[in-house]
């Protein structure tokens, strides 16, 4: 039996697994599992920018930063939570500077900076300068440049690891069990700290911005062994997706002048966001977009619409909106700097849809983006697992699969690459810090047997079931009836379907019997893990009666804070789903009605 | 369309040799050849074996040869393969299973020419960023874009011959820092690189810049270094 010994284990190498194992690694002795090279980690997909309130363009404040956030949560994100994070933004920033990260500059060589949905400036109401930007892959070179800082530091890494359990014992952490890709053995990690920074779930759905690796696996981990999910029903879809292929398209290009337009030739988003027209938050430009298409004003009466940042539509709409560069002289673009600015962007437009955005629009449809919920923790990364906030001593999450709440029922773009950063850092301070003054829990009589267990019944099942044709229905399933927007009707039914689903999942036949590399049994698990997600995503959903950021109900398309002012918990006991809520944490802003 | 997909197979654990198994499908001109990979996978065989994540080019998990060249099954779609379409593992890496290759060779690699930013200076007083021209961050623009896919080096006929040869995508990176204004160890990454091991061996054959789905100019960034080392000097 392969057992190893580590001080804190770090679970994903995305960018709050490497910030995490960075930090924790100066003071413990520490390793990072990571199912994928860490490069190849979704945060490199990340392409408009961090934010954070350099001010390096025109005036801005962390105190705005924060108000922004909270607002665009719908209100629903711990503000306590938010202003830590805000404040610790602009020095995290310059400390991902000094690692080496090539962030675009200024004439002054300072960082470049430029605007984003729901950033703004408090006092005037128009968008600010605050996303912190290296072109349009600001994700790849954060991740570049955090795994580089790893190597130059001598992180531990186990690459192509798979965790598939958490060992709680006596009420802690006591580690981790992984699969070997490579061998398709077992391991233990016994652990004084274990961080997971597992990432996303949007696997879940049809339409996705997310990889195939991002199968929610920390929070299908922890839900097994009795800890909760927060808000899973809020999840973002991004108003602008390539068309069918839900691949990303920077909000970053409406920061640099797009517009969206409808089949009528119309620029659509002042009707809904006077204020910030097209760079509203991203909750209420989905649901304009499915507005569009609902009133048949979808391009060709179809369901998408066009992103458009041809230079001269960005400078059209620029005079007529009377922006202006920080000089106080009228914006304009041409095609040179559009591709200068975007040149992924135009790429991805190119290779897969034979478009080029310098001349031509970009068909695009919203795309499921990104979890606000996930594994309930404080804004130290500690993972608490009850209503009063219980501590569960030596587990941490960080990232996207975590629930600090600093996102609320909508994540402000910028905001997720923010969020690693800090809270990567501080799960990994906390944890070494733990580890520092705790003990090895001693490992159960047969640390792996759960996880064996659980492939175990994937190669005895006895059954003619497809793991693809399952994914397949549930995808499908999840974005008509668990999308942009939702009844009591739709939701029941998708609660329904993934039921089935779960029960098929249980009689899939497996053609693979290997050890070495066995991805078809890693799918099928994986997929078992979207599964459990998707009910609990759905249940959560159904439970929530209110409109709020994310959730949109047709039934209930108000805002209620009399009744919904609270943090959704969701356990999977027995097989089903229970729900339980906690407060808000409000200190400085009280909910008001938001407007963009 | 019908199309026609002849992929190399080998499973350790049951075949004494390689082989070839072929696949008749039917396909969108706009699909990527991931998605039929995906498919066989999903629907045909579920023993193939690659690996994939992000599926829009930007991770690099998929490099593989696509009709003879080093491509991204993710980025290489049917429109540009036509309706024979061949799927093979890198060359020069050994074959674990099917399409999937031993990375760590190519890692190891990257690891040598000091991939990190090094800058033992006082940060500035203020503690804000150090700052850096637009002209200067210009400078290795072009070498940041690297997704590690190893497109570059299983495709350069020194890296086939010379196991000990860095390779273009370890070179990428150290032209990545030696350009960077910031950097403080371009000497000392230079002093790598002129080992017999690093630039000398490469031959300009450009294979590395045709194969690059990021499209970096790596023989250009090759030839900067090359001169580097000649003049010392860093223009």
């Amino acid at each position: 039996m392969n057992i190893h010994q580590f001080e804190v284990v770090v679970v994903g190498a995305g960018g709050a697994g490497l910030m995490a194992g960075l930090y924790a690694s100066r003071t413990a002795k520490t390793a990072v599992i990571s199912k994928l090279y860490p490069t190849r980690s979704h945060t490199g997909a990340a392409q408009g920018g961090i934010g954070a309130a350099l001010g390096n363009l025109e005036e801005d404040r962390p105190e705005w930063h924060t108000y922004d956030t909270v607002k665009g949560s719908d209100y629903l994100g711990d503000q306590d939570a938010i202003e830590f994070m805000c404040n610790e933004a602009p020095q995290i920033v310059y400390e991902l500077e000094h690692m080496g990260l090539p962030f675009d500059r200024t004439p002054e060589g300072k960082i470049s900076q430029r605007p984003f949905g729901g950033h703004t400036n408090n006092v005037t109401g128009k968008p600010v300068r605050r996303a912190c930007h290296a072109a349009d892959r600001t994700g790849h070179m954060i991740l570049q440049t955090l795994y580089q800082q790893c190597i130059k530091n001598n992180v531990t890494f186990f690459d192509e690891f798979q965790a598939l359990d958490v060992l709680i014992e006596n009420g802690k952490a006591a580690g981790v069990v992984a699969l070997e890709l490579a061998t398709g053995e077992l391991h233990t990690f016994h652990a004084k700290a274990v961080i997971f920074a597992t990432g996303g779930h949007g696997r879940i759905w049809e339409i996705t911005s997310n990889a195939y690796a991002l199968t929610g696996d920390g929070i299908a981990l922890a839900l097994r062994r009795g800890i909760p999910a927060e808000d899973m029903e809020f999840f973002q879809f991004h108003p602008t997706g390539i068309y069918k292929l839900g691949i990303l398209i920077t909000e970053g290009v409406r920061g640099e002048g797009g517009v969206l337009i409808n089949g009528k030739g119309e620029r659509f988003m002042p009707n809904y966001a006077p204020k910030v027209k097209d760079l509203a938050s991203r909750d209420v430009v989905s649901r304009a977009i499915y507005m569009e298409i609902r009133e048949g004003r979808g391009i060709n009466g179809s369901n998408y619409v066009y992103l458009d940042v041809r230079p001269e539509t960005v400078n059209k709409f620029a005079a007529l909106d009377g922006r202006t560069n920080p000089d106080g002289t009228p914006y304009t673009t041409t095609g040179e700097q559009i591709l200068k600015k975007l040149p992924d962007i135009i790429d991805f437009c190119r290779t897969y849809l034979g478009v080029d955005p310098v001349t031509q629009p970009m068909p695009i449809q919203p795309t499921a983006h990104y979890a606000m919920g996930g594994i309930p923790t404080n804004m130290y990364g500690e993972v608490v697992v009850d209503e009063k906030n219980t501590v569960l001593p030596g587990l941490y999450a960080a990232g996207e699969c975590a629930c600090v709440s600093v996102h609320g029922a909508n994540r402000l773009g910028t905001n997720s690459l923010l969020d690693i950063v800090v809270f990567g850092k501080h799960a990994g301070l906390r944890a070494a810090e733990y580890a520092k003054g705790a003990d090895f829990t001693p490992l159960p009589a047969d640390p792996q047997g759960f996880a064996r267990q659980q492939l175990e019944s994937f190669r005895s099942a006895q059954g003619q079931e497809n793991v693809f044709q399952i994914s397949q229905e549930m995808k499908k399933e999840m974005f008509d009836n668990m999308g942009v927007f939702r009844t009591a009707e739709t939701m029941t039914h998708a609660l329904n379907k993934i039921h089935e689903l779960q029960e098929r999942a249980k009689h899939v036949k497996l053609s693979d019997t290997g050890k070495i590399f066995n991805t078809e049994l890693l799918n099928a698990w994986e997929l078992t893990n979207l599964l459990d997600l998707a009910e609990v995503t759905t249940a959560s959903a159904l439970a929530r009666q209110e409109s709020r950021g994310g959730h949109a109900r047709e039934d209930f398309p108000k805002r209620d804070d009399a009744n919904w002012l609270k943090h959704t918990l969701a356990w999977k006991k027995d097989g089903k789903v229970e729900l339980g809520y906690k407060p808000v944490a409000i200190t400085k802003y009280q909910p008001k009605e938001r407007t963009y | 369309m019908k199309v026609t997909l002849k992929i190399f197979r080998f499973d350790p654990e049951v075949d004494k040799k390689w082989h070839y198994e072929t696949y008749v499908l039917d396909a969108e001109p706009t699909d990527r050849v991931l998605d039929l990979l995906e498919y066989v996978k999903g629907k045909i065989d579920g023993t193939l074996s690659f690996r994939r994540s992000c599926a829009h080019g930007i991770c690099g998990s998929d490099a593989m040869r696509i009709n003879g060249f080093n491509r991204l099954a993710c980025k290489t779609l049917i429109r540009d393969t036509g309706a024979k379409i061949t799927v093979e593992p890198l060359l020069g890496l050994r074959v674990i299973k099917d399409l999937i290759v031993d990375m760590e060779p190519f890692f190891d690699n990257y690891k040598k020419i000091l991939p990190f930013f090094i800058n033992e200076s006082p940060l500035p007083a203020d503690g804000k960023e150090r700052l850096q021209s637009p002209a200067q961050r210009e400078r290795f623009d072009d070498t940041t874009k690297c997704i590690l896919c190893a497109c570059c080096t299983t495709s350069c006929p020194s890296f086939w011959g010379n196991d000990d040869y860095f390779g273009p995508a370890a070179l990428v990176n150290a032209h990545r820092f030696i350009f960077d204004s910031r950097d403080e160890a371009a000497a000392e990454r230079l002093h790598i690189l002129s080992e017999t091991s690093g630039v000398t061996r490469c031959h300009t054959t450009f294979n590395c810049t045709i194969a690059c789905p990021r499209e970096i100019q790596i023989t250009k960034a090759i030839g900067e270094l090359k001169l580097a080392m000649v003049t010392g000097k860093l223009d």
